[in-house]
Formats: structure tokens, C-alpha cells, sequence
């Protein structure tokens, strides 16, 4: 159950999208959903999701990971969907009851958002399924290395959020453990009042609680054993290169973009004549 | 009448994913009611993944277990009945307290099943007492105690529920020595006062050959054997190629018969060789 959560997870594989730099990988990402938005139409659009799909195939990443990852989405996109459909007014009136009013308007925008929010989440989750998050993270604090000069702290974000996401799979195993032995002594988690269940928590938050802490203590420690002191000075076993890999993706990527640029005028002009 | 009894029981882990394994495979076991059981194999042999079947923690792949002649999962609803008659007390378990006292820690699990607050003190003190567990102890916080009585008040919690069946995985693990000798002789004493069921997960053949009445042999996901310790450690060889040590002591005698020594091959703790040795020694004395 609690083995579901996808944040982070790394699909290891060899793929040319997988060898790729983390830092190119994490602009192209933001390239990717700047494309999104620039595609003002369903054609534009749809380079925009043929783009998705290329970039799926290349990397080789199961379909039902795709799944995986739109499963806790699919409330935000229902929501959209309906909230489009029933107020967006203008176009063809296709079905009305009292103040509802369905329009053909309605209903594109309706499947229009829908499409842009699952290749927005799907093609950005491509990053994290690709990337591992050491690698991410190097990347990230890479990218953001300037900030340095105005006193961001980016290394040591940077190290935070390694040692989180790192930790992320040993707590849900913690959690898992615990729950088990818990439930061994006859805990009720899964029936009873909203109340009841969360008070049903506490023996399950208190040991998870106390082992972070362990967890904190004994990693600082190790920390130190081994010298760490900070960002200052420290070099790096795996230095970050570019390769043909990363222009040859970055120059797809611009092609794309201009793709979803030119079908948007081409339309605009078409809807002019 | 066997107390636990499985069928054919297999679990798989991540079925349908690439990282799919068979953890238990095909595993018919009767346990018998009364028993002190041993259970050993390397690291993922599978027998923490089997411990957990017994009290329907996990759900069997494909086969069954019978608790008390009664089918698990067969109505989800009894399974928790099911782990009051089923003990299991985890690997670690010091991890899992929570509570502001050891008493209110080790009445957890008796509070769950619904009993009485006399019965509970009752069997909180009845319990603290027989793993030796102060009373002032018992008003502290399980989190200013050392590591050896943590152990011991976790288990306690469980123990306190009166189960049928107790299940240890490694109760002694990362313990010094004496802390081990004094957790396995509690659990001993237990045993011994209750009459109930124990069933004890070691890597140690050492601990397992001393107080089981029955070990049973996991390696890669099956049953190896499940027979007396003098059956068991008769398979020496078979045991050593599995990756799994027979007790010090039955390698020195075994070596002994190698050199032409007529000794038991039945040696497996240190009292019994030591008695052994005297013998022989009494024998030659008298010989000339």
C-alpha cells in the first residue's frame, strides 16, 4: 500500500534520456512545460504530446508507470474538466437544462486543459524516473550555484534535499515495519470513526518519530567522522560533462518548441482566412 | 492436534514487477501445540517472510494456514482474533514502543483486546514479573531504559496478550552476550511456565540447539528439514553447504570421530560434550 508513492523513484536504465546531463535534463524540463504552455491550440498541442510520447519511448520507462504517476492527479484533472465544461459559455449550445449549459467551447477546453495537465505531470515525471536523485540534486545545485553570490545557502539545500529524498524509501519501510508490529499487537487502523483512526496513529507516528531522530543523530555523526563541513572546497568524485547526448536532446527539444510555435500560427492564420 | 498447519503455502514478492521473488515456497508445516521451535537459515531464506503468515500479517500468494484448525483469510474480519491467539514479536521491537510508560507500552496490547482493567494489571505485573521487569521500572519511560530492557518490555507487550503461539524473530540480536543468554532464558522460562507455543527465529545454531525442542531449516524459500536437534545437526555437511554453521561444539566432536575417536555424533551442546569428555577421560584412568 504505502509502496504505491512514486516521488523520486528512479527507473535505472540505459537509455539515451537516462545518460543525459541532470542539469540539461532539469532545463529541457522547463523548456518542456514552457512548450506546453505556448501551445495555444489542440494542434499545437499535439506536438506537444507526440513530443511526450517520443520521449517515453526513448526512455524506455513501463507504461504502467505512466499510470502510476496520474493516479493522484486524475482528482485535479476531473475537477478541471467539469469546471470547464459547465462555465465556459460561448460556441454551440450542445445540451441545456435550466442554468446548465454545455457548449462546444466547453467541451474542448475541457479536453484541451485535461490533455496539457497529463503531459504536463507525465513528461515531468519522465525527470525523476530517468534521473537519479543524487543526480538531480548535483544538477540542481549546479544550476542554482550563482545564488551563491547573493548568500542562498545552495549547497546545503541541495544536501538536504539528497538526504531526504534518500531517506524517503528507508521510511517507508520504517513505516511499514512498524505498522506490522503494531498491528501484531491487535492495532485497529482500518475501521472505526475519522477520530478513532487517528488516534489509532499515534502508536505508529511516535516510534517512526523517535527513529528519524536516531536516524538524524547517527547520520550527522557520520557526517563528521568523515569531514564534511559544509559545500566550501568540496569537490566531486563524478564531475558533470555535457556529450553529443545533451545537444542532440536540447536541439530536439528547440525543435519541438518551434514545432508548437509554427502550428499555433499557421492556425491563427488559418482561423483568419 | 497441530496448532499451526500450512498447505502448500507460497508468497511472492512484487509479483508482475522485475524485481519479483519467490520468498516462501510451497511450504507444508504442522506445528505441533506446546512445542519450542527453532527456526534458522540465512538471510533471505524466507523465514521472516514465513513468521509473518502465521498471524495473517501477510496473505499467502497461493496455499493456506490453519490456525487452531481454523483457515486464514477465509473472513478478514477474524484476523485480528487470529493475532491475539498469534504473538509475533518483531525483529527489534524496542523500535515499535511508544507509550509514556513500559506498564501503559506492554497493557497495549491486552487494551486492544478488549479485556477488563483488573485483567490487564493483572497480566501487565504477571508478566513484567516473569521477564524480570521491576515494578519501578514499569513507571518509567520505555525510552530512559538501556537497550537490553527496551528488548525485554517490547516483549513483554507482547507476551502480556497470552498468545497461544509466541513468535520471536531474533528476540536477541544485537545484544551483547549476556544480554542474549538472559532474553533466551527468559523466553525460556516462559516457555516452560506457560506451556504455550514458542517459535524462535535465530542465525544462531548455538541458541537454537540449547532450548528447542524441534528446529526447522529454511534455505531458499523452502523447508529444508523440520526435525529434532539431534536429526537436524546429523545433516552437518548438508547444513555447512547451505551456508549454515552446526554449533561449535558439534564441529569439535565431529572432527573428534574424524580422528578416529568414538564419540556421539548426537553432541550438539557444550554440557553434553563436556559430560562426555569427563567420561572418556574417567574411562582411560581406569583402563591401565
Amino acid at each position: 500500500m504505502l509502496k504505491d508513492i512514486t516521488i523520486g523513484q528512479f527507473f535505472p536504465g540505459t537509455s539515451p534520456i537516462h545518460r543525459m546531463d541532470s542539469r540539461v535534463k532539469l532545463l529541457l524540463t522547463i523548456a518542456f512545460i514552457v512548450m506546453l504552455f505556448l501551445a495555444g491550440n489542440i494542434y499545437s498541442l499535439c506536438v506537444g504530446v507526440a513530443f511526450t510520447i517520443l520521449i517515453y519511448v526513448i526512455s524506455r520507462i513501463p507504461f504502467r508507470m505512466i499510470l502510476k504517476s496520474l493516479k493522484p492527479i486524475m482528482p485535479i484533472i476531473i475537477f478541471t474538466s467539469i469546471l470547464n465544461l459547465f462555465f465556459v459559455r460561448s460556441g454551440d449550445v450542445y445540451w441545456e437544462w435550466k442554468f446548465i449549459k454545455i457548449t462546444s467551447e466547453g467541451v474542448n477546453t475541457a479536453v484541451f486543459m485535461s490533455i496539457r495537465i497529463i503531459c504536463l505531470i507525465i513528461g515531468s515525471s519522465l525527470l525523476t524516473y530517468t534521473t537519479s536523485p543524487i543526480d538531480l540534486t548535483d544538477g540542481l545545485e549546479r544550476l542554482l550555484s550563482p545564488l551563491k553570490k547573493i548568500k542562498v545557502p545552495v549547497h546545503e539545500l541541495a544536501m538536504m534535499m539528497t538526504i531526504a529524498l534518500r531517506f524517503i524509501p528507508t521510511l517507508i519501510e520504517e513505516t511499514d515495519k512498524i505498522m506490522s508490529a503494531q498491528k501484531a499487537r491487535g492495532a485497529d487502523m482500518e475501521t472505526g470513526s475519522v477520530f478513532k483512526r487517528a488516534k489509532a496513529l499515534i502508536p505508529i507516528l511516535i516510534p517512526l518519530f523517535v527513529s528519524s531522530f536516531r536516524r538524524a543523530e547517527e547520520l550527522a555523526l557520520a557526517m563528521e567522522c568523515r569531514c564534511y563541513h559544509g559545500g566550501e572546497g568540496r569537490t566531486r568524485m563524478k564531475q558533470l560533462k555535457m556529450h553529443l547526448v545533451d545537444l542532440i536532446g536540447a536541439l530536439v527539444v528547440a525543435a519541438f518548441i518551434a514545432g508548437v510555435v509554427v502550428v499555433n500560427r499557421l492556425v491563427s492564420q488559418g482561423a483568419a482566412v | 492436534m497441530s496448532v499451526i498447519k500450512t498447505e502448500n503455502l507460497s508468497f511472492v514478492y512484487g509479483e508482475g514487477t522485475p524485481f519479483r521473488k519467490v520468498a516462501v515456497d510451497n511450504v507444508d508445516l504442522e506445528i505441533g501445540e506446546g512445542e519450542f521451535i527453532g527456526v534458522i537459515g540465512h538471510t533471505g531464506s524466507g523465514k521472516s517472510t514465513l513468521i509473518q503468515h502465521f498471524n495473517g500479517l501477510l496473505k499467502p500468494t497461493s496455499g493456506s494456514v490453519y490456525i487452531d484448525g481454523e483457515r486464514l483469510w477465509d473472513d478478514k474480519a477474524r484476523l485480528r482474533a487470529i493475532r491475539f491467539k498469534v504473538g509475533l514479536v518483531f525483529q527489534y521491537p524496542e523500535y515499535q514502543l511508544f507509550e509514556e510508560t513500559c506498564y501503559k507500552d506492554i497493557a497495549f496490547g491486552p487494551r486492544n483486546m478488549g479485556l477488563s482493567e483488573e485483567e490487564i494489571d493483572k497480566r501487565v505485573r504477571e508478566t513484567a514479573r516473569l521477564i524480570g521487569i521491576s515494578d519501578a521500572m514499569l513507571e518509567k519511560s520505555p525510552f530512559e531504559l538501556s537497550g537490553g530492557q527496551k528488548r525485554r518490555v517490547a516483549i513483554a507487550g507482547v507476551m502480556a496478550m497470552e498468545p497461544k503461539v509466541l513468535i520471536l524473530d531474533e528476540p536477541a540480536s544485537g545484544l551483547d552476550p549476556k544480554g542474549r543468554a538472559k532474553i533466551l532464558g527468559l523466553i525460556r522460562e516462559y516457555h516452560k511456565e506457560k506451556k504455550n507455543t514458542v517459535m524462535l527465529v535465530s542465525h544462531s545454531m548455538e541458541d537454537v540447539a540449547k532450548h528447542c525442542s524441534k528446529i526447522l531449516v529454511m534455505n531458499n524459500a523452502k523447508v529444508f528439514c523440520y526435525d529434532t536437534p539431534v536429526n537436524v545437526f546429523r545433516r552437518a555437511q548438508e547444513l555447512e553447504s547451505m551456508g549454515l554453521a552446526v554449533p561449535q561444539v558439534t564441529r569439535v566432536f565431529n572432527r573428534l570421530r574424524a580422528m578416529g575417536c568414538a564419540v556421539d555424533d548426537e553432541v550438539y551442546t557444550v554440557g553434553f560434550g563436556k559430560e562426555l569428555i569427563m567420561k572418556a577421560l574417567a574411562g582411560r584412568r581406569a583402563e591401565p
